[in-house]
């Protein structure tokens, strides 16, 4: 039955079909019934990741290094786990900004800059074509082992087969042409492909059941279940190592060899680095950026898919090892390819049909991953490489082209096409020579390179171009040297000496041991210090480097993706207009015009716009046109479009930082400057009122010090010019001489007194302190004050509290300075004065209640404060000079207590003061 | 916190979880050379770890909206 006619038939048959439901699922989708809209196939079509390289390899990857073929499915697992994190963000991105690629995506980040696109797009083809290469090989090598069914091959020499007799390179053609029907078939905004991700789902239910189907053909049927086969695989290693039987039931070898994480180039460093880089490849890879970010339905998918793509990922995996094992088993003379034991084993069995179902899963997992790749790298050759240069070649006949559309298209057929035949021509000269999971390894290491500056992209704003450029270069040079170069030594294109002695025989730069590093596989050799380059120089460069205005704009919009709402913020940032009709023929140039005309009347409708009245596009809608064309030919080619049409420049940096600031900080900015203008306001008036008060104290100290002057003069020039003045009369004039000159001394006192306080060289005499006796002494000296007023003075001394720490100088000095004041204040002979002292264990609190004639509410507050003196209309200036509160304020401050009036006009006023009872309250400060 | 939120908060702990359990030295503590239940130790913990995560993110993810 399994003739080369048979198989062949099957083959294209199973291809047919893909065309058959790849053509369902696009007319669904035309008619606007998507068969694909749900989690489901959304996970399904995630499962693209696993590759021929999976079918088939992880088997030989088992066989050569255990259990270590895991960590390619472990990593995708964890960052599934992240994906509300990381692929949200980048699917959100991607919708707004109507981003089709990863090369689109990093240019886009970085300031539409086409250099980067190129960049990426160019890593990228040289990274992907070995990884089609190696499926192109699975297949051919699929199809020649199944053709000579139920006879088993030894080998391969794919270079004695024509290239015209080879079904690979039929089934490449097949695959270009699939890729060009469905992957290609219109240009659109979005580059959704409804067909085509319908098919690649079913190709995942094809490829895990067939995998299933041979895991468990071999588990259960040709041995006894997991445990026998462990068993099995045990006393089989034994049986080869006779030294190591002792050791137990089981063998150590056994467990050396395939069961534990041991040895070199399979040591825990490796392990995390696999994991490290298949976590990059998921998101990563231009197919698996194509499924799970442009074919992205709806994002709710992810909700599912975050355990659904890892649930088929483990059940993927689950049999790999006992295959091994009996591969092993079967053939213990290892002159079977481990990588092909999945489909040999159903053959040595002979089952047939068992055997087809297999290839045809083989099949089904190359296919998938090709058709997407294609895709995917058709659209960055497109749009990120040759319209980026075909735009600006002064080509006449381009100019004169009305519609570009059928241009793009074509560029795109003949870049899959390119692609498909550049990945057989590797397989057929270099593919050859290589495992399959040392290409798959390769290309993942290559795609971990965009993860800086990807990341970075979407989480710091900091990265610059510059430095994405810097950090790209920087690790793809160092892969091209530890890994692509040595590959080629494999092929026999360079010397041996490169890898044994390295170049020139210089030892340090050995591609397998750069710089002398040793205990690393080749792969995690190179991906440390690959990356370790790319990082260092992308975020090196992109802090030396400034970013240019767009840059600036981009990485907003980027990294805060979430925070403006929608495609409309980006209009901000773009002030040009454009003439509509202009604006209107380069969108019909690369979309067509009926598209345009729909995308045009969908935008009116939405903005109830009537195109009758409009000339002229304003920003928005030019942004919008951008981000329309951007679909089509790519972010950077869109914006270079744009401007060739628009009649003003983009902002320049300090416009685009102004308005980042509005938008972005308008509420926190001005409200922080509200509040700084509110304070220098504030802070002015304060100053104002301050000098005016000053003037005001200069004047009343002037003012008080000129009495007691010209009273001393005068008396003074009396005494001088009448010698024979009485007894009487001269002795009371001297008497009035010394007590003004009392009071100046007292004023002068004062003034320095307030001077030291405000200039903080007030030297403090802290003594424990009698607060009775502070009383009493500042009693004593102003009896003369009192008595000439004839107030009296009644005294509450309640508690006699224990003595407290302070300054008794200055307390005494505080008591006077109220005593007096409650004396100006109290008329002569009906003014009464009451001292009244309570204490607690806390606080011992000194009252002075007067009698006169109180103080307005609105100056209560104020009194304490410098210069400040209360005027009253009536009475005309009063006595003193203002300082005496504010010195007693500062004291009081001093030793933490706290001073305070109460008052009410007409009935005389209360002036307090508390201080801690506690010696240590008033002394630490 | 917003149920999404939430729900992104759980998973990044399970991420965090799935890291510790799958790298050095929590790994080295079942790289050993055992059978259990006649499977190998260090195959049946990751199958088993691996299994447990994708149980705690379905459930995790399962908040209502």
């Amino acid at each position: 039955m399994l003739e080369t006619g048979g198989i062949l038939f099957v083959s294209f048959g199973y291809i047919s079909l893909l065309f058959a439901i790849a053509y369902y699922g696009d007319k669904r989708a035309d008619a606007g019934r998507s068969i694909i809209s749900n989690p489901y196939i959304y996970a399904l079509s995630l499962a693209v990741y696993c590759t021929a390289w999976t079918f088939y390899g992880s088997v030989g990857l088992a066989v050569r290094g255990g259990l270590g073929f895991l960590t390619i499915y472990i990593g995708p697992t964890l960052m599934a786990l992240l994906g509300w994190s990381i692929w949200q963000k980048i699917i959100r991105i991607s919708k707004i900004h109507r981003i089709t690629s990863i090369a689109d995506f990093i240019a886009s980040r970085y300031g539409k800059s086409t250099t980067l696109g190129g960049i990426v797009t160019i890593i990228a083809v040289i990274g992907i074509i070995p990884y089609i290469a190696l499926q192109l090989k699975a297949i051919s090598t699929g199809f020649l082992l199944i053709s000579q069914y139920p006879e088993i091959s030894v080998s391969f020499h794919f270079s004695e087969i024509p290239i015209l007799g080879d079904s690979a390179f039929y089934i490449a053609l097949l695959l270009a042409l699939f890729a060009i029907l469905f992957g290609t078939r219109h240009l659109d905004a979005t580059e959704r492909h409804e067909g085509l991700v319908a098919a690649i789902a079913f190709e995942s239910i094809v490829k895990l059941a067939a995998t299933l189907t041979v895991g468990i053909f071999v588990t259960y049927v040709i041995h006894n279940g997991f445990g026998d086969l462990f068993q099995k695989a045990a006393e089989y290693a034994d049986l080869k190592n006779p030294l190591s039987w002792e050791s137990g039931s089981v063998s150590s070898v056994i467990f050396d060899k395939y069961l534990t994480i041991k040895g070199p180039g399979n040591s825990y460093m490796d392990w995390s680095i696999y994991v490290f880089i298949s976590m990059l490849a998921i998101i990563f890879l231009p197919r698996q950026f194509q499924v799970a970010v442009v074919e992205n339905v709806n994002e709710e998918h992810l909700n599912k898919a975050i355990w659904l793509f890892p649930l088929y990922l483990l059940a993927i995996n689950i049999f790999v090892l006992p295959v091994a094992f009996s591969g092993v088993l079967q053939f213990p003379d290892g002159s079977i390819d481990a990588d092909t034991f999945v489909l040999v084993l159903p053959m040595v069995e002979r089952q047939q049909l068992i055997a087809l179902f297999v290839y045809l899963g083989g099949v089904s997992a190359a296919t998938g991953m090709v058709i997407v790749e294609t895709i995917a790298l058709s659209t960055m050759i497109c749009n990120d490489l040759v319209m980026p240069v075909l735009l600006r070649l002064p080509i006449e006949t381009l100019g004169r082209l009305r519609d570009y559309s059928g241009l793009l298209l074509t560029i795109r057929r003949c870049s899959i096409v390119f692609v498909l035949l550049l990945g057989y021509a590797y397989f057929r000269t270099i593919g050859e020579f290589y495992a399959l999971v040392s290409i798959g390894l390769m290309s993942f290491a290559l795609v971990a390179q965009f993860a800086p500056a990807m990341l970075g992209g979407i989480f710091w704003k900091g990265g610059t171009r510059t430095g994405a450029i810097c950090g790209l270069l920087a690790g793809f040079v160092i892969w091209t040297y530890t890994l692509f170069l040595p590959s080629l030594v494999q092929a026999g294109i360079i010397s041996q000496n490169f890898v044994t002695q390295g170049p020139f025989g210089i030892e340090l730069l050995k591609p397998f041991q750069l710089f002398g590093l040793q205990h690393f596989n080749r792969i995690s050799h190179s991906v440390f210090w690959s990356m370790l380059a790319n990082i260092g120089f992308y975020i090196g460069a992109s802090i030396v480097s400034g970013p240019r205005a767009i840059e600036h704009t981009q990485a907003a919009l980027f990294v805060d993706v979430f925070r403006f709402s929608g495609a409309a913020s980006e209009s901000h940032f773009w002030r040009g207009t454009a003439n509509l009709p202009d604006l209107k023929s380069l969108l019909i140039r690369f979309l067509g015009k009926r598209r345009t005309d729909a995308a045009l009347s969908d935008y009116a409708d939405k903005r109830k716009l009537s195109w009758n009245y409009l000339v002229t596009a304003d920003a928005d809608l030019v942004s919008h046109a951008e981000r329309l064309l951007a679909g089509a030919i790519g972010s950077a080619s869109a914006r270079v479009m744009v401007a060739s049409v628009v009649k003003e420049e983009s902002l320049g940096i300090e416009e685009v930082l102004n308005i980042l600031d509005e938008t972005q900080q308008v509420i926190a900015y001005s409200r922080e400057l509200e509040k700084a203008t509110a304070e220098l306001q504030e802070a002015n008036r304060r100053l104002q009122d301050l000098d005016r008060l000053k003037d005001e104290f200069i004047s009343t100290v002037t003012h008080e010090l000129r009495t007691p002057l010209t009273s001393v003069r005068s008396l003074a020039e009396i005494l001088h010019t009448n010698p024979d003045i009485d007894e009487d009369q001269h002795k009371s004039f001297t008497g009035i001489i010394i007590k003004e000159s009392e009071r100046l001394t007292r004023l002068i006192n004062q003034v320095l007194d307030y001077e030291k306080i405000e200039s903080a060289q007030m030297n403090w005499v802290i003594t424990s302190v009698d607060i009775k006796e502070i009383i009493q002494d500042a009693v004593a000296s102003t009896r003369q004050l009192v008595e000439d007023k004839n107030i009296t003075i009644d005294y509450e001394l309640n508690d006699l509290p224990p003595p407290i720490s302070g300054d008794r100088d200055r307390l005494v000095q505080v008591m006077v300075n109220l005593i007096s004041n409650a004396t100006k204040f109290c008329d002569s002979d009906r003014g009464k004065i009451v001292i009244r002292l309570t204490s607690s264990h806390k606080q011992v609190q000194i009252d002075v209640q007067d009698n006169g004639i109180g103080i307005k509410t609105e100056y209560q507050s104020k009194i304490f404060d410098k210069f400040q003196q209360v005027s009253d209309p009536t009475r005309g200036r009063p006595y003193g000079t203002g300082i005496g509160l504010t010195i007693s304020k500062r004291i009081i401050d001093f030793h933490h207590g706290r001073i305070w009036v109460e008052s009410k006009p007409g009935h005389g006023s209360t002036f307090s003061f508390s201080l801690p009872a506690t010696r240590e309250a008033a002394l630490t400060r | 916190m917003t149920p999404k939120a939430r729900k992104n908060k759980r998973l990044v702990g399970l991420f965090l979880l799935g890291c510790v359990l799958f790298n050095y030295p929590l790994l080295s503590l079942f790289n050993l050379e055992t059978m259990i239940f006649g499977m190998p130790l260090l195959f049946l913990y990751i199958f088993t770890g691996w299994a447990l995560l994708i149980l705690l993110a379905a459930i995790a993810t399962k908040t209502r909206q």
